[in-house]
């Protein structure tokens, strides 16, 4: 039922990917931080939808674009209870797997300034682990540990 | 079958294992009763500081002479190609293809760590912003097991900058690989990290906050003391702990025989000097020690066996 609200309020996706079930608020900065509008290809974002579940999500749809297993993970981070769907031919043909990654390479700076990352030619490297009431990042570089929202919302 | 720390870096605390700190431990104690002259002959050592810390370069360069080594290097960042822009990268590829290892200190956290990924040869990290330094931790535990005979159970109380302090941390860290009990006495405003409390939360390690150094001192093995830096507090709040974290010889008449007093020095005034004559004084031998264990560690990188 709630596949035809989308069809409503959101154009229909011949082949390409819908990342789906995004809380309200992280859909564009996904959108940058995962570069989905430097594809070139066409990019519909939806945002504070209606869910039944969830009150309101965002949604995005990106044509001939399918997601690495690795950036799959990493969007865990943001939407820990998103969906991803390759779509080809108008249908649903598979459903990509979000797991919380072990690692994050290269998506997000560093929080802590004097970090060395930022100004050697490294990528930045966090450790995930998730515990009972957060999720932790620690940089391999300072060593310095952080609550995954302060991380994601770096830069 | 080589020691395990052949050619291996030497970032991070949390790197060792609880045998590798044994190792270096029980290394610097034969070192310091049985000194060798010869385990760096021919080795060539570069002591990089892009960061100035005389009392640090001078125990590396002690220890590797001492073992029959040499040194080249620099003592201040301000005159080398990093302040040409050169990256921290490129000037440890070239020094790398000039020396058998890179002691180096640095201002920026995870220098070191950086370093290792482009040298060809072992990296001792001696200090890397306020991440680590892990012979300041080799040389606490040295010292440890000199006074204490033993790493294991011990209990230990940390005094003064808990949350700036990265020589509590690291002793935190590596003791909690030996069972330990630790009291924490400081000011609200520098109290141990929330990180590193889970870490010992989760390793089993039990812990209490003491407001005032007199009341864990019946208890102890240790007391390691540390400045709380006046930078770190407006006028009127440093007025109100000023004197707080202080000890005098008079507080340590209910101390342990066995209850050693440690400092990573310099001290500035928060041990009076009555303490220094007291049988619990032992901060210069702790310095001292730094040469051993320093010897101990740059020994095992560089010598299939020791
Ligand atoms: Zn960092």
């Amino acid at each position: 039922m709630t596949e035809k609200v989308y069809a409503r309020n959101v154009e229909a996706l011949k082949s390409g990917t819908v990342i789906d079930h995004i809380p309200a608020g992280q859909g564009l900065r996904i959108l940058r931080l995962f570069q989905l509008a430097e594809y070139r290809e066409r990019v519909t974002v939806g945002l504070n939808l209606p869910s039944g579940h969830m009150g309101s999500k965002d949604l995005i749809k990106v044509e001939n674009v399918v997601l690495s297993e690795e950036q799959a993970n990493e969007l865990a981070l943001f939407a820990p209870r998103g969906t991803v769907s390759v779509i080809e031919d108008f249908a649903v043909v598979r459903k990509q797997k979000l797991a919380i990654p072990d690692t994050v390479e290269g998506i997000f700076a560093c929080p802590n300034s004097n970090c060395v990352s930022h100004v050697e030619p490294v990528q930045s490297h966090f450790s995930v682990r998730v515990t009972e009431h957060d999720t932790k990042m620690k940089c391999k570089y300072c060593e310095k540990v952080f609550s995954k929202d302060i991380v994601v919302d770096v830069r | 079958m080589p020691n395990p720390l052949y050619r291996k870096h030497i970032i991070s605390i949390p790197d060792f294992t609880r045998e590798e700190l044994e190792l270096v431990v029980q290394t610097a104690a034969q070192l310091k009763a049985a000194p060798r002259s010869d385990l760096l002959k021919d080795r060539l050592l570069a002591t990089c500081f892009f960061e100035p810390s005389t009392r640090t370069r001078l125990s590396f360069e002690t220890a590797v002479q001492r073992l029959g080594g040499n040194v080249i290097g620099f003592a201040d960042g301000a005159n080398t190609s990093a302040k040409k822009g050169e990256t921290l990268a490129d000037t440890v590829r070239i020094i790398s293809s000039y020396t058998d290892a890179i002691i180096m200190r640095h201002p920026k956290e995870g220098a070191a760590r950086v370093a290792s990924e482009f040298s060809t040869v072992p990296i001792i990290n001696g200090g890397d912003g306020a991440n680590q330094h892990p012979s300041q931790t080799l040389l606490d535990l040295f010292t440890l097991q000199e006074t204490q005979g033993r790493l294991d159970n011990l209990t230990v109380a940390f005094v003064g900058d808990l949350k700036y302090g990265r020589t509590v941390h690291s002793l935190a860290q590596a003791l909690s690989l030996f069972g330990a009990r630790f009291y924490f006495v400081g000011p609200e405003a520098l109290a141990m990290p929330d990180y590193l409390c889970e870490e010992l939360d989760e390793r089993g390690i039990s812990y209490s906050i003491a407001a005032t150094i007199e009341e864990v001192i019946p208890h102890i093995d240790i007391l390691y003391m540390t400045r709380v830096q006046r930078e770190r507090f407006d006028e009127a709040e440093y007025k109100k702990i000023q004197g707080q974290f202080v000890l005098r010889a008079d507080m340590l008449r209910s101390a342990r025989p066995n209850m050693k007093i440690l400092h990573p020095l310099p001290r500035v005034d928060e041990i009076t000097t009555d303490v220094d004559a007291t049988p619990h004084a032992y901060y210069f031998e702790q310095a001292k020690n730094g040469v051993y264990a320093r010897q101990a560690l740059l020994s095992l990188v560089l010598n299939e066996t020791v």
